[in-house]
């Protein structure tokens, strides 16, 4: 079983290790691995293109507007690349909760994390998409170090696992955009997913639209900043894979209220238990849902 | 897993359990069935009742029937594309017991069969396939996996493993269950490459097998 340790202390560039792991694995050609990837790089940089395009509302009308929202306004922070992480990001989650095509990774409900961070990144620094493709490998590679110990999704063990394993992909990946080691790129993911612990499922209505679009902005945010701090050397004190273990035990304490069963935390709120009222009350037409709200 | 599982599937949203393994469960059925479905009576249980509609899983389930793939551009149109293939569907709640809260259980007519599925989408657009015509199985749709239902006897999983082997093919993972001994038995075998065609239709001709089918892998990696 490959862990972080192993891809950590991997000849660089790691993703080359990861691919020809998976390959011994599986049985899959390494250019055909290669050629998909960058097929799925193509899929979501069109998604992120529609997203930020876009501001029809979702199936439940929560959201559809935010990334097209902040594309769109003054960048009040000068702060070009923080802005543009964020709208890819939200742009993703938007297009995925109006039911159009995108890129789970590892999750829907996380999808634009990956995309924000990697994808924000290269356009800010102008790198071409063919230079994703290496890094990619890697983030997936991450996740299924991880995906060893834990389960990734937010019904096995809070946000944590879903965000946090999308951010901790995303974090090394920018690492090895940028030229970092094995041993950054996985202190990189270590990091991000240290400062995910605890973090809860609470999806208003059980749907991934709040608080999941305006969260997988922030994390790829977290995700570069985590890249940040490994690509000048700093590290995980907690050995990465004991940081996996400490989500995973997090995960099993915490109740089933806080697992994405729309029981617990903002799910719980009088306007979260009001739209999901509505939700479920609707007939077979569908149709949007009336906010609470002004 | 492959690394194609954590990087995808490219899918139509909003959620990959809800949506694309909702899809992928209908596509179980829509392949074992193994013509055009004209009428599908669908239960849903627990997660996938409650916030089923919201997510898309009524719609992705339908697509998955009509043999759509979980990236495709008609799923969001599927209850329009099913009215215009003839094909009726039936939504109904239902208590499936201790499984899965996102567990459907399908049941699918044709012109000349029907067939019955029931699975779980797991996460991340995983699934696990639990029941078909009512017996026990164990398959997740990311191997091509042959099903063949037969009368109970002795020696008959040796026979089939034995004309599995002269195709060729290894065999990954294997579940049986029968009804009663001496009654209705299927056999569900996950395999290392699809059988051929001659291999099938082999099978197809044994007096002892009444129903046999090669679902095709489902997964991406």
């Amino acid at each position: 079983m490959t862990t972080l340790h192993d891809l950590m202390n991997a000849p660089a560039p790691a993703s080359a290790w990861v691919l020809a792991q998976d390959c011994a694995e599986t049985g899959l050609d390494p250019q055909d691995i290669r050629a998909e990837m960058r097929r799925r790089i193509g899929e979501m940089r069109a998604s992120v293109e529609r997203g930020l395009a876009s501001d029809a509302r979702s199936i439940t009308g929560m959201v559809g507007w935010n990334a097209k929202g902040l594309w769109d306004a003054p960048d009040a922070l000068d702060a070009p690349l923080l802005k543009r992480v964020q709208a890819y990001a939200m742009a993703v989650n938007e297009e995925n909760a109006r039911m159009g095509r995108i890129v789970a990774a590892p999750t829907a409900g996380s999808a634009g994390t990956i995309p924000g961070a990697l994808l924000g990144v290269a356009d800010h620094l102008g790198l071409p998409d063919e230079q994703l493709v290496d890094p990619m490998i890697l983030a997936a590679g991450v996740g299924k170090a991880i995906s060893k110990r834990m389960f990734i999704s937010g019904a096995a063990g809070g946000c944590q696992a879903e965000i946090g394993s999308s951010a901790a992909m995303a974090a090394a990946a920018v690492v090895e955009l940028l030229g970092g080691t094995p041993r950054a790129a996985v202190h990189a993911a270590s990091l991000a997913l240290m400062n995910t612990i605890g973090l809860v499922c609470d999806p208003v209505g059980g749907y991934v639209e709040v608080p999941c679009v305006s969260r997988n902005a922030f994390f790829a945010v977290h995700a570069v900043s985590a890249a940040q701090l490994a690509l000048a050397q700093l590290e995980s004190f907690i050995p990465p894979d004991e940081v996996v273990g400490a989500m995973a035990s997090v995960g099993r304490l915490m109740p089933a209220e806080l697992r994405e069963t729309a029981e617990g935390g903002l799910a719980q709120t009088p306007t979260g238990l009001a739209v999901t009222a509505r939700m479920e009350g609707r007939g077979e037409e569908g149709g949007m849902i009336e906010l609470p709200m002004a | 897993m492959s690394l194609l599982d954590m990087i995808g599937p490219v899918m139509i949203g909003p959620s990959s359990s809800h949506t694309a393994g909702a899809c992928r469960l209908g596509l179980v059925a829509h392949h074992l069935l193994g013509e055009a479905p004209r009428r599908a009576v669908i239960g849903l249980h627990a997660s996938f009742a409650k916030t089923g509609r919201g997510h898309g899983t009524h719609l992705a389930l339908v697509a998955g029937l009509l043999g759509y793939a979980p990236d495709d551009p008609r799923l969001p149109r599927a209850f329009e594309e099913a009215e215009a293939a003839g094909l009726g569907v039936e939504f109904r709640d239902v208590d499936l017991g201790d499984v899965h809260p996102n567990t459907a259980h399908l049941e699918v007519q044709g012109d000349s069969g029907r067939v019955t599925v029931q699975g779980s989408s797991t996460g991340g657009g995983v699934i696990l396939v639990t029941h078909v015509q009512g017996l026990g199985v164990n398959f997740s749709g990311a191997a091509p996996t042959l099903l063949l239902r037969y009368t109970d006897a002795v020696g008959m999983i040796a026979r089939i493993a034995a004309t599995v082997a002269a195709d060729g093919v290894n065999i990954a993972t294997l579940t049986c269950t029968r009804a009663a001994r001496g009654g209705q038995a299927l056999v569900a075998i996950e395999l290392d490459a699809p059988l051929s065609p001659e291999a099938l239709s082999f099978f197809g001709r044994w007096p002892d097998a009444d129903w046999v089918r090669l679902l095709p892998k489902l997964m991406d990696g």
